[in-house]
């Protein structure tokens, strides 16, 4: 990956030359999305301010992308999960990128910093996946795969079902896992676009569930293993 | 509309060569005219939306320029802007420093610069101009070129319109185009819902339409994938549907309709319901007159028709974008303030895997393929009459060498064996029309089922070049990725690609080969494109050749003029996304002359 490190140098100064050259140089894109910003409301009481987003500046070649997702216990005043990328991408078929960086995970008193190595893309029938492999600082390895499916009721009126599945190597107690499949998220929302697809409302449904080890430490933490939500909130693409 | 400062004066001989402009010695007088455009931030108002965009002399579209053939111009631009500019007159034949493509023809005009273009006028009909800069042309700075011809024309007409069209969307170009690096489908309203699946479900079944999904899922591509931009507001010389721009006759008076489709993105299939019009003109150069009760016009392109209204009404000029998200309306009236009927937009068409490039599966390729359309001459309707019906089951395949298969789609073995009048007759219609795909669901059709203009239609009434074989040919496929918003020559976007060397006083034939789902609108600066429509000698002449997808299309040049040539898929965001190439004609005799510009001879 050091060639393409390396190959920010010029990204940037694209940057700073600006779109007159916009046929002879490569068109330097940017962008903000927000696919989730959204309240929930858990049956076992929880309240949650969630989001999951990210913001990319780049070529066709090389893009920098900066992912960020957290959620905010809304009664304990803490940060349950928060978690920030940033990785380098390029392409490496047609339909999917290829992605390395780094994560930083910083809830509530603790951190860890992570190595990321993952594909980003299309897959066939228009399902869009993640795929991410996670060295931790300490070594533990981890995995992660994120789906989503758009499915169009109208032009505007969008059904996205999504899946969030990680899975752990080994314990990293510090950080509240357990080897093996460890959690899933799975969502369901409804959203309308109402300007553009610059903000596009939302209602939904979200299932969270850990599993095996990292179920028995949430166990013995005191906290649910299983919760259903009902979200509320707005993606915002610009 | 000419509000720009504009000045005559006549030059005799003996002036000219005082001056030592020993050109002009050669015409007993030689005009010359001055015109001075200023690019300027303006508002457009399409009536639909108002707009901060780019023009010239303070308005979007700018002044239409009028020249004369054999005069020699000169044009002052002054840039307005706080970037830099340029002015390409799009279809004219000059020398390449005045062509005006920053980077290939000179350095642009800076902020606050004033550029003096000066070039003779060699050639008379109807153009264009547009800024070649970012993306200042989708944002406003385009306007119309007229030329009046010294010869007396070969068709009569009354009045004379320019009827230019344009999308004009709300977003800047920049925008647009960093939208669709993001997200292609991002304008893209026109996609196939829910709604839609269980309709197919309950029309075609359950298999089919699973299938059908699959087929196109499987491929990551979309069958509305048309228009890679919706939600703009046509507009007709600047005016939007509401606004209504009308052009005044009197009736039985013929009307001459100069359409040009400065558009950054969308064709337009135009008509006029209650009129024929009659195609007297297809990019600048006359063609052997076609009565027609609709067109279809590239990016780019121009057409000129002349209609003949003969009852005392309003008759609405109605163009729907290909993908049927918007429409264009203007109306022909006898008096100011009157409107004809709005006819409602057709279905919006679907891509089928022919225009996937998936429709010469079951064909012959041994037979078919090196089959050439033009060793078939005159291949319409008319001549396939005559043809002895009882000869064509033995026709010899072997006597039809380089017949080219995506240029004759809609045939295949085992119908040639069989061919009959009926199936000629299709040929000349709907069926086979050979620059689509066979089976393409872009194939036009005639609102009134009667007669829609096809590129085969087109026959150069006076040829400006001698037919001869090509000296070579090169293949020029037409390529991208959908997802990515990457659009590429033979799979190499402009910033990677070497330039195209051509040696002048070659004639080369192109080969476009078009691997998208896209039609691209293929221009060529500086030299004509002599489309290969299998008329030989009588090949219109063009300035834009529109590629549909699925399809293989020839066009021939003659190189004839020395220096460096901007060639580009005329899609806006397609250009700047890298569909885009520079041409180098090498040797001729201007060359030495040429002011040593960086790349030259490189």
């Amino acid at each position: 990956m050091r060639t393409r490190l390396i190959s920010v140098v010029p990204l940037l100064a694209a940057l700073a030359i600006g779109p007159a050259l916009a046929q002879e140089t490569d068109f330097v894109a940017y962008g903000v999305q927000l696919e989730e910003f959204e309240y929930r409301w858990g049956d076992t009481d929880q309240r949650l301010a969630v989001w999951n987003g990210d913001a990319f500046v780049g070529t066709d070649e090389i893009r920098l992308r900066w992912l960020s997702e957290g959620e905010y216990d809304d009664r304990a005043s803490a940060f349950e999960t928060l978690e920030n990328r940033l990785v380098l991408q390029t392409p490496v078929t047609d339909f999917f990128d290829v992605k390395a960086g780094a994560r930083l995970d910083s809830p509530k008193n603790k951190s860890r910093w992570y190595g990321v190595l993952g594909l980003t893309g299309l897959a066939k029938q228009w399902i869009e996946i993640d795929a991410d492999l996670f060295v931790s600082e300490i070594g533990d390895v981890s995995a992660r795969l994120d789906a989503e499916y758009e499915l169009l009721l109208t032009n505007r009126l969008i059904l996205t079902p999504s899946a969030d599945i990680n899975f752990a190597f080994s314990d990293d107690r510090k950080m509240d896992v357990g080897a093996g499949l460890s959690s899933t998220e799975i969502g369901l929302r409804l959203s309308y676009d109402v300007v553009d697809r610059l903000l596009s409302p939302y209602l939904g449904v979200v299932w969270e569930r850990k599993f095996g080890r990292t179920a028995d430490i949430a166990r013995d933490e005191g906290e649910d293993v299983e919760s259903w939500f009902f979200t509320v909130g707005m993606k915002v693409l610009f | 509309m000419e509000m720009f400062g504009h000045r005559r004066v006549s030059l005799c001989a003996g002036f000219a060569l005082v001056a030592g402009l020993a050109s002009f010695a050669a015409s007993a007088i030689a005009e010359a005219a001055t015109y001075n455009l200023t690019v300027d931030r303006v508002k457009i108002d399409t009536g639909d939306f108002v707009k901060e965009g780019i023009g010239y002399n303070g308005a979007s579209p700018g002044p239409v320029l009028r020249f004369k053939e054999g005069e020699e111009v000169t044009i002052n631009v002054t840039n307005n802007l706080d970037e830099a500019t340029s002015i390409h007159w799009h279809g004219l034949i000059l020398p390449f420093q005045q062509d005006g493509v920053p980077t290939i023809s000179f350095d642009g005009i800076e902020p606050g610069e004033t550029f003096t273009y000066k070039f003779p006028i060699v050639q008379a009909g109807t153009y264009w101009y547009h800024s070649h800069s970012g993306f200042q042309e989708p944002d406003g700075a385009y306007g119309a070129i007229v030329i009046e011809p010294k010869a007396r024309e070969p068709f009569r007409y009354d009045r004379d319109y320019v009827v230019q069209l344009a999308d004009k969307h709300r977003h800047s170009g920049h925008r647009i185009m960093r939208n669709l690096k993001m997200m292609p489908d991002y304008y893209n309203r026109m996609q196939r819902t829910a709604d839609e699946f269980f309709k197919d479900l309950s029309d075609k079944g359950l298999g089919a339409t699973l299938s059908d999904r699959g087929d196109w899922g499987d491929m990551r591509m979309m069958p509305t994938d048309i228009e890679d931009v919706q939600g703009f507001t046509p507009l007709i010389n600047g005016k939007g549907p509401k606004h209504n721009w009308t052009g005044i006759f009197k009736k039985g008076e013929r009307v001459r309709l100069r359409f040009i489709n400065s558009s950054a993105m969308a064709y337009f299939d135009i008509r006029i319901p209650g009129l024929k019009m009659t195609v007297v003109n297809a990019d600048g150069n006359n063609v052997w007159p076609v009565p027609v009760d609709e067109l279809r016009i590239a990016v780019a392109e121009t057409y000129d028709v002349i209609v003949q209204p003969t009852e005392d009404r309003a008759y609405t000029i109605f163009a729907e974008s290909v993908g049927r998200s918007a429409f264009a309306r203007g109306t022909l009236a006898p008096r100011e303030g009157m409107s004809g009927d709005i006819p409602e937009m057709r279905k919006r068409p679907l891509l089928t895997m022919a225009d996937m490039g998936m429709a010469h599966e079951g064909m012959d390729h041994g037979a078919m393929s090196g089959m050439d359309h033009s060793k078939m001459p005159d291949m319409n309707k008319g001549a396939m009459k005559g043809m002895d019906h009882g000869a064509m089951p033995g026709m010899d395949h072997s006597k039809m060498p380089d017949m080219n298969k995506a240029a004759m789609p809609g045939m295949d073995h085992g119908s040639m064996a069989g061919m009959d009048h009926s199936a000629h007759g299709g040929m000349a219609t709907k069926k086979a029309d050979p620059f689509y795909a066979d089976g393409s669901g872009l194939l036009p059709a005639a609102a009134n089922g009667g007669k829609f203009l096809s590129y085969k239609d087109l026959k150069a009434q006076k040829p400006l070049y001698k037919h001869r074989p090509a000296t070579r040919e090169i293949e020029l496929r037409l390529t991208g990725n959908m997802e990515r918003y990457i659009w590429s020559v033979n799979g190499v976007k402009y910033g990677d690609a070497e330039p195209i060397r051509l040696k002048y006083g070659e004639r080369v034939r192109f080969k476009f080969i078009n691997e998208t789902m896209m039609t691209h609108p293929m221009h060529l600066h500086g030299m004509w494109s002599i489309l290969d429509t299998g008329a030989k000698k009588w090949n219109p002449i063009k300035h834009v050749v529109s590629v549909s997808p699925g399809t293989t299309v020839y066009m021939e040049t003659e190189v004839d003029a020395p220096g460096q040539w901007a060639f580009h898929c005329h899609l806006s965001y397609h250009a700047a996304a890298g569909m885009f190439r520079k041409v180098i004609v090498e040797g001729g005799p201007q060359t030495a002359s040429l002011p040593a510009t960086k790349e030259v001879g490189q």
